[in-house]
C-alpha cells in the first residue's frame, strides 16, 4: 500500500490553473524529488501535501488515512523552509524543541531528544544561541534539526539549499544523503537543481506548468527520458537538440527515418570530434571549456546547429578551429513533432545498469 | 578661516539654534506652570514675573470648585477603556489583512485612513442626535465609543505595519509544528510584536486623553473629562489666569508623567516605518 498517495490533486489560484491533476504514490522511506522549471508548480505542491494551502480537487491519503482537509497542524508531517522560518525570538534548543512541548511531551524525554538530534547536526554548542547569533548554515541545520526531532512521518523540504552558499550547499547536500541513509524517513524534496536531484532522489518527479511530465529514478529519467523537456531538463550540459534542416546528415538515424518535424537527441557524452571530413558533420569550434576532469567543445554547423560535445581529457582545439563531429547513432534520441519520445537511445552505460 | 574654525562654527550655532528652538517650542509649558503658582495678581502683572513666592492655593480653588479628580477619573476610565476595546477590535483585523491579504485589503486600508481626513465637526450633528437619541448624552459609555472609533484607523494601521514585518513563514512553521491559532498567537506572534503592540497601545491611549472635541460636546458635568474642565475656566466672567494655568498643568500633568516614562514605546511607534 502507497505511503502517501496523492489523487487527482488539483489547485487554482483565482481563474489560473496551477496544479492540473497530480497523481503521485510513494512509498515508506523513500527520498521522492520534486524537480521542475520556476513556476511549475512545486512548491505549491509540497505545500498542499503540507496542508498550508487547501485542495481544491482530489484526495490525498497518508497510510490510508484521508487528510486531504486536515489541519497541517494534524497531520503528523514536519517541513524545512526555504528561509528556514526558525523562531526569532527562540533559543536553538526552544526551537527544536516547540513541537514536543506543544504535544506536552515529558521535558526530561525532550532534553534527550533535541541532544540527540543535536548531535547529528553538530549543534550541540549552540543549543543556547538565538538565531540571530548563527550562520547561514548552522540555521539550516537548526531548521532541519527541528524536523528531525519531531520524528514525523514525512518529512518535507522546500528547496532547503537555495539560500546557501555553493560550497556549503555541497556539503548539506552530502549531510542530508546521510541522514536519509541513517533515518530512513520517507521524504519529499522540492528544487530546482537537478544535480541535488540526481544525487538525492530514489526517483524524481520533474514537473512542468502544474503537470507531471515523467516519474522514476534518477539514471531511468536520464536514459530513458518521456520527452525532450524532461531529456533537456536532466543532464548537465543538457542534451543537445538538433533537427533535420539543421543537420540534413541525420536523415536516418540507425536505420530509421527521423518524423517529419521531429527533433533528434544527442547527449554531450556520444558525441565525438574527429578530423573534418571524417564524422556526421563539419563545424567551427565556437568556445572550449576546460573543466579540469573533462572538457566542454561547442560547435556550430554552416546549417545552424549548435552542439555541445564532452571529452573525457584535455584538448589542443581553440576557437575557430574546424573540426568534424561524429556521432554515436545508437545514443541518439528520437522525439516527434509534439516533443514525444518516439526512439530511446542505447548508451554504453545504460546498457550496463 | 581656517576648517577647524569653521567647524566649531557650524557646531556652536547649531546648538544654540537647536536650544533657542526647544525653548521656544517649551516656553507655553514652561510658563503655564510657572503661572499655576503665582496668585491671580501676579499672573496678570506687567511686566510679567519670573520670580515670586509660591503658592499652592490655585490647585485647592481647582479642586473644590470644579471636583478635579472627577473629571481626572472620567478622562483615565475612557481613555483606558477605549483603548482596550480598540486593540481587541484592530488585532484580529491587522492579523488578517497582514497574513490574509486579499484582493481588497489594499482598498480596505486606504478607506479607513481616509475617514481620518474629515473634520470632526463633519460628523458632529449626526453623532450628537445618535447620543442623544440612544440616551447616552453626558455619558462615559458615548466618549468610549466614540474615542474607540475615531481611534481605530490609526490602531488597525499601526498594527499591520507590525504585523506585516513578521514572515509568514514562521506562522507557518508553528502550524506544521502543531500549534493551534490560539497557541500560534500567544508562543509566537505575541512575543515578536510586544513592541509594536505597546506602541500602539500608547499612543492610543495619548490619543484619548487628549481628545478634546467630542468630550466638550457630548459630555457635560457628569462624564465630562479633564478638557472639559479646562475648558470650563475660560467663561464669560473673564479669564483667571491663574486657576486656568493650575487646572491645565492638573489635566496635563498625568500624561506628561506617563509619556515620559514610556518615552521609548512612543518614540518608536510613531516613527516606524521611517526608516528600514
Amino acid at each position: 500500500m502507497a505511503y502517501l498517495k496523492l489523487q487527482g490533486i488539483e489547485k487554482m489560484f483565482g481563474d489560473h490553473r496551477v496544479i492540473k491533476g497530480i497523481d503521485l504514490e510513494i512509498k515508506q522511506g523513500e527520498f521522492v524529488v520534486f524537480v521542475g522549471p520556476s513556476g511549475c508548480g512545486k512548491s505549491t505542491l509540497l505545500r498542499l501535501i503540507a496542508g498550508l494551502e487547501h485542495i481544491d480537487a482530489g484526495a490525498l491519503q497518508l497510510e490510508g488515512r484521508d487528510i486531504t482537509h486536515l489541519a497541517s497542524s494534524k497531520r503528523d508531517l514536519a517541513m524545512v523552509f526555504q528561509s528556514y522560518a526558525l523562531y526569532p525570538h527562540m533559543s536553538v534548543f526552544e526551537n527544536m524543541s516547540f513541537a514536543l512541548k506543544l504535544a506536552k511531551i515529558d521535558p526530561a524525554i525532550i532534553k534527550e531528544k533535541v541532544g540527540r538530534a543535536a548531535q547529528i547536526l553538530n549543534l550541540t554548542d549552540y543549543l543556547h544561541r538565538t538565531p540571530k547569533e548563527l550562520s547561514g548554515g548552522q540555521r539550516q541545520r537548526v531548521a532541519i534539526g527541528r524536523a528531525i526531532v519531531r520524528a514525523p512521518k514525512v518529512f518535507l523540504f522546500d528547496e532547503p539549499l537555495s539560500n546557501l552558499d555553493a560550497a556549503l550547499r555541497g556539503q548539506t547536500r552530502i549531510e542530508i544523503a546521510k541522514l536519509h541513509r541513517d533515518l530512513g524517513a520517507t521524504t519529499i524534496y522540492v528544487t530546482h537543481d537537478q544535480v541535488e536531484a540526481m544525487t538525492l532522489a530514489d526517483r524524481v518527479v520533474v514537473l512542468r506548468d502544474g503537470q507531471i511530465e515523467q516519474v522514476g529514478t534518477p539514471l531511468e529519467l536520464y536514459d530513458r527520458p518521456a520527452n525532450q523537456f524532461v531529456a533537456q531538463f536532466i543532464g548537465t550540459p543538457p542534451m543537445n537538440m538538433v533537427s533535420i534542416t539543421q543537420m540534413p546528415a541525420l536523415e536516418a538515424v540507425c536505420g530509421l527515418p527521423v518524423a517529419a518535424g521531429g527533433i533528434v537527441g544527442l547527449r554531450p557524452e556520444s558525441l565525438k570530434i574527429c578530423v573534418p571530413g571524417q564524422g556526421l558533420v563539419d563545424g567551427t569550434v565556437d568556445l572550449v571549456e576546460s573543466l579540469g576532469a573533462e572538457t566542454l567543445i561547442y560547435v556550430s554547423t554552416p546549417q545552424g546547429a549548435q552542439l555541445v560535445v564532452r571529452l573525457n581529457e584535455r584538448c589542443q582545439l581553440r576557437a575557430g578551429d574546424v573540426v568534424g563531429v561524429q556521432i554515436d547513432a545508437d545514443a541518439a534520441h528520437l522525439f516527434d513533432a509534439s516533443g514525444h519520445i518516439t526512439r530511446t537511445g542505447q548508451t554504453r552505460q545504460a546498457l550496463a545498469h | 578661516m581656517n576648517h577647524s574654525t569653521r567647524h566649531a562654527l557650524t557646531f556652536y550655532l547649531r546648538t544654540l539654534t537647536t536650544w533657542g528652538v526647544t525653548l521656544l517650542l517649551f516656553f507655553p509649558l514652561g510658563w503655564l506652570v510657572l503661572t499655576s503658582f503665582k496668585t491671580e495678581l501676579q499672573a496678570i502683572s506687567v511686566p510679567p514675573l519670573l520670580f515670586f513666592t509660591p503658592t499652592l492655593e490655585n490647585f485647592a480653588i481647582v479642586q473644590e470648585r470644579s471636583d478635579y479628580l472627577l473629571y481626572a477619573k472620567n478622562s483615565l476610565i475612557t481613555s483606558l477603556l477605549s483603548t482596550v476595546l480598540g486593540m481587541m477590535l484592530a488585532f484580529p483585523a491587522a492579523y488578517s489583512m497582514a497574513f490574509f491579504k486579499g484582493k481588497y485589503t489594499k482598498d480596505i486600508l486606504m478607506w479607513m485612513l481616509s475617514t481620518k481626513m474629515m473634520p470632526a465637526v463633519g460628523a458632529l450633528v449626526p453623532i450628537y442626535v445618535l447620543a442623544q437619541t440612544a440616551g447616552l448624552l453626558d455619558s462615559r459609555t458615548a466618549l468610549v465609543i466614540v474615542f474607540t472609533l475615531s481611534n481605530l484607523p490609526i490602531m488597525v494601521w499601526m498594527l499591520y505595519s507590525y504585523l506585516k514585518d513578521i514572515p509568514n513563514e514562521i506562522l507557518e512553521a508553528s502550524r506544521m509544528d502543531g500549534a493551534t491559532l490560539w497557541q500560534e498567537f500567544r508562543l509566537v506572534l505575541l512575543p515578536l510584536t510586544l513592541g509594536g503592540l505597546a506602541s500602539t497601545g500608547l499612543l492610543c491611549l495619548v490619543l484619548s486623553w487628549n481628545e478634546a472635541f467630542w468630550s466638550l460636546n457630548l459630555s457635560a458635568a457628569k462624564a465630562g473629562t479633564l478638557a472639559t474642565l479646562i475648558a470650563s475656566y475660560s467663561s464669560p466672567e473673564g479669564l483667571f489666569w491663574a486657576k486656568l494655568s493650575a487646572a491645565s498643568f492638573m489635566a496635563i500633568a498625568p500624561i506628561v508623567v506617563f509619556g515620559w516614562f514610556s518615552q521609548k514605546q512612543l518614540v518608536q511607534g510613531l516613527t516606524f516605518g521611517a526608516v528600514k
